[in-house]
């Protein structure tokens, strides 16, 4: 069989040399030598392959729920919001639990400095800095991870996703975009950069950069957390407790929802300009269901990626963490270098409902979005009371005092849906174009994006309340 | 008759491919070659695509393509 595809590979090549034979000819040939080899493996599968006969195809029954006309999309978002509440729900506890165990350890790590009469700068940058960062992304990334990526590696491993894309193909059709974009999209909730290096399945290169540009209008798990935490404690707390959680699910399923809805809109504009031209072709397997395997998948979920992430973000948070810190500490005439960065771009954040500490950390955030909580408190509490925040909730507390309101919220969630993607996913970027033009492309035009939404969304609110 | 007006739950088999060059060796190579019987097995919830029973497998195709594959009912 393999000797007989090379066979054909190698006549197709000698033939293609062959000036005297006609297009057609060519043509009839190659089809020739393809129905050949379907020919001879069926051949063999029959001969050597037996088939046991199923009664009921259970894959079958569940395609006729999973794609039907009426729940195809109820179900879709059901599950979208039921991985969400899982996660808001799951990692509270374990979230409030590890911060107190790890600001409990900040507390001994003090002492240490001050039994060995350590200058107070170096504790400073140590302690305050580096490792405060790295808690903070640890406390409030690790619980969600751990939930939201053995459940959608679950849902991968199960061939749930090739349905989704076959259900919204038609909506990337009309956007003159590539089905599998769907994939590529759906691949971004765990990492854009994954994301990015997923689009190598799309052929056209049209639509492959189309899939690569809009990647990032998905959260990944670096910025998930951010939406569930500022969900959670802005959006959820309007709610009596016990509903808290659905609200803050509902909030992250409209917010990725609305990422989609850009997603579209982006790739729709980006076909009648920049990237110009009709959809290629576009096959798509809907392969047969298959039993998840469990163990499996707590071990690729959690070693694969849950440690991967992790580690690449506390890997960042910490230079970043040591960065903030001394930029929070030294300062000319008393104010220091984060406040003067901070109110330059202050007037300008406001516009965009946010302020000069956030589009801050925002911008700081650029190596990993994992940081821009961590960064954003360190900013505050250099400059207001020096809070320990030693729990999620005293997060709360950090951002009231900091003038937050929901529309803060609203905005920082909707910034970090919508702004430029990591340093690593822009990296990643440029390797899969071939050239830094898309990185920069991507940088400017998604960002662009995020500026022209918050300011309609935040003006238009300012204008009726 | 063309692939594309195939009702759903219908079966043909494929009498030849009206595609050119790359598109058609796509789909010579995922096995929609003459002879094979294809049958329509559901329909995406937003209209399109529609995936067709191929050879043991469930294969989605855009109407871009089943334009361009012949069958007879």
């Amino acid at each position: 069989m393999d000797q007989t595809a090379d066979c054909g590979r190698e006549l197709i090549r000698t033939l293609s040399l062959v000036d005297n034979i006609s297009e057609s000819e060519k043509e009839k040939i190659r089809d020739q030598i393809v129905k050949d080899i379907y020919w001879l493996a069926e051949k063999i599968a029959n001969e050597s392959v037996s088939k046991e006969q199923i009664k009921t195809d259970w894959g079958e029954k569940a395609d006729d729920i999973l794609t039907s006309k009426y729940m195809g999309f109820p179900i879709m978002l059901v599950m979208l919001g039921g991985v969400f509440w899982l996660t808001i729900a799951g990692a509270n506890i374990p979230s409030a639990f590890l911060a107190e165990g790890l600001f409990w350890f900040e507390g001994r790590l003090n002492e240490l400095f001050m039994w060995a009469n350590a200058p107070q700068w170096l504790q400073g940058i140590l302690v305050s800095g580096v490792y405060r960062t790295m808690a903070w992304v640890v406390s409030v990334m690790l619980p969600p991870m751990a939930i939201f990526f053995p459940i959608f590696t679950l849902l991968e491993d199960a061939g749930y996703l090739p349905r989704v894309a076959f259900n919204l193909d038609n909506f990337f059709r009309r956007s003159g975009a590539h089905g599998k974009q769907a994939l590529t999209m759906s691949m971004g909730f765990g990492c854009n950069a994954a994301g990015v290096i997923a689009t190598r399945i799309i052929e056209s290169p049209r639509e492959k950069l189309i899939a690569i540009i809009t990647n990032s209008f998905v959260p990944c798990n670096g910025r998930f957390p951010t939406l569930i935490v500022l969900a959670s404690i802005f959006m959820g707390t309007v709610v009596s407790e016990t509903y808290s959680s659905f609200v803050a699910a509902a909030i992250v399923v409209a917010l990725v929802l609305a990422g989609i809805s850009i997603t579209l809109l982006v790739s729709w504009i980006l076909s009648k300009t920049v990237l110009k031209g009709v959809p290629s072709s576009f096959t798509l397997e809907l392969p047969p269901y298959r039993k998840p395997q469990l163990g499996r998948i707590l071990v690729r979920s959690f070693i694969d990626r849950t440690l991967f992430v992790l580690g690449r973000a506390v890997m960042v948070a910490a230079p970043a963490g040591l960065i903030v810190w001394v930029f929070a500490n030294i300062g000319i005439k008393g104010m220091s270098l984060l406040d003067y960065a901070a109110n330059l771009l202050n007037p300008f954040a406001v516009l965009i409902g946010l302020d000069g500490v956030i589009l801050l950390a925002f911008i700081l955030g650029l190596p990993a979005n994992e940081i821009v909580i961590p960064i954003m408190v360190m900013g505050y509490l250099s400059t207001g009371a020096m809070l320990e925040p030693d729990s999620v909730s005293v997060l709360r507390d950090i951002l009231v005092n900091n003038g937050w309101t929901w529309l803060t919220a609203l905005a920082t969630m909707s910034f970090s849906l919508l702004h430029f993607p990591c340093g690593t996913t822009l990296l990643t970027i440029r390797k899969e174009t071939g050239s830094m033009k898309w990185a920069v492309f991507t940088f400017f035009s998604t960002t662009a994006v995020a500026i022209i939404v918050n300011f309609i969304v935040v003006q238009l609110i300012h204008l009726f309340l | 008759m063309l692939l594309s007006n195939l009702p759903l739950k219908n079966s043909g088999k494929i009498i030849g491919l009206t595609a050119k060059g790359e598109q058609r060796r796509r789909l010579l190579d995922l096995g929609l070659i003459p002879g094979t019987t294809v049958m329509a097995k559901r329909k995406s919830p937003s209209g399109a695509p529609i995936a067709y029973l191929i050879r043991g497998t469930i294969l989605a195709l855009r109407k871009e393509e089943t334009d361009l594959v012949e069958i007879s009912p």
